[in-house]
């Protein structure tokens, strides 16, 4: 690596003519650290998947003939005897869109070497992504006991269990994952290990974590409000 | 380092992020609890869910500062998903006529 300087000159190109000369010049295609472009080549396998369970709900919803039970008046909760639709849904968006702007923040303070912020953002992070974890679970225990199986359940058409669990079951596990990865990076972070280091580490977590709020984004459009 | 490494934008900006995806967050909620209807429904949620999924995508993902080479890698396979919802969805319409035709409801 030491090329860098000369290498960072190369990067400026801007535009169309940039893109040829980053694929046709004698370097490295992608000018950043092999990490971080691995992550984004995983986000975007991972937002095929996403896009292939939404689609096939998307399928299912369309050629079900029995009606789909209205997401409205499933989710909704009972608060001080009335019944306010969606209220933990929204609850929990509020929640991970908030994850997602501490998240932001703890790769600002890691590129300004702020260590202890970084770790403290980053706990807070994976704090309210655990938070977001057990609401769903609360979620899913509810809709259980009301009757809803990937089989069937009390309103309509059957397909709305199985496209339920599938789609928010597949999001918690990658709000799981993504808890225990946090923990991880802020650990070896605070440990000093990356002291002196570059911190692209925060910013490659914090992608992963920003996209689990992107796919949540598309989830409560088109499963919740729809 | 990088052009994207280095680059630092002040807090204010992630707070200022955070804060629009809150109101654009409360404002599909909004379209729910009013029990909005019909195309106007469908309209707002995908109005507010785009705006969503871009503000993160280009600030908080920074992709807005990143270079052409990889917005493309990340952006031209989406043609594919695209090509596939309009494919399912044929299908879906095809599927509920052919049962509508067979079953007996």
């Amino acid at each position: 690596m030491t090329s860098e300087t000369d290498k960072s000159a190369t990067y400026t190109e801007p535009g169309v003519a940039g893109l040829v000369s980053d694929w046709a010049a004698d370097r490295q295609t992608f000018d950043m650290p092999w990490g971080k472009i691995m992550m984004w080549i995983f986000l975007l396998s991972d937002t095929f998947i996403f896009s292939v369970f939404l689609t096939s709900y998307m399928n299912v919803r369309i050629s079900a003939t029995d009606p789909w039970p209205n997401a409205s008046e499933v989710f909704a909760l009972q608060m001080f005897g009335e019944y306010v639709p969606l209220l933990l849904i929204a609850i929990m968006t509020f929640i991970l869109i908030t994850s997602s702007g501490t998240m932001a923040m703890a790769v600002n303070y890691a590129y300004r070497g702020d260590i202890k912020k970084t770790v403290w953002l980053i706990f807070a992070t994976a704090l309210f992504g655990a938070s977001f974890v057990g609401m769903q679970a609360f979620e899913w225990s509810k809709l259980i006991e009301e009757g809803v199986r990937p089989w069937g359940n009390p309103w309509g058409a059957s397909q709305f269990g199985s496209a339920f669990f599938m789609i928010t079951g597949f999001h918690g596990l990658h709000v799981t994952g993504g808890v225990i990865y946090l923990l991880w990076t802020a650990r070896r972070v605070n440990s000093g290990y990356y002291e002196g280091k570059d911190l692209a580490i925060v910013e490659i977590a914090g992608l992963y974590w920003h996209f689990v709020d992107l796919v949540w984004v598309f989830i409560f459009a088109f499963f919740y409000l729809w | 380092m990088s052009e994207t490494a280095s680059q630092q934008h002040p807090i204010g900006l992630y707070l200022k992020i955070w804060l629009l995806l809150f109101v654009f967050s409360a404002f599909s909620y909004a379209v729910d609890y009013y029990q909005v209807q019909g195309a106007l429904r469908w309209t707002l949620i995908l109005i507010f869910m785009f705006l969503k999924a871009g503000l993160i995508i280009s600030i908080f993902m920074h992709v807005q500062w990143e270079r052409l080479s990889l917005k493309y890698v990340l952006f031209l396979p989406l043609t594919a998903i695209a090509v596939l919802i309009i494919l399912m969805a044929i299908e879906g319409d095809y599927t509920y006529l052919t049962r509508l035709l067979f079953f007996d409801r």
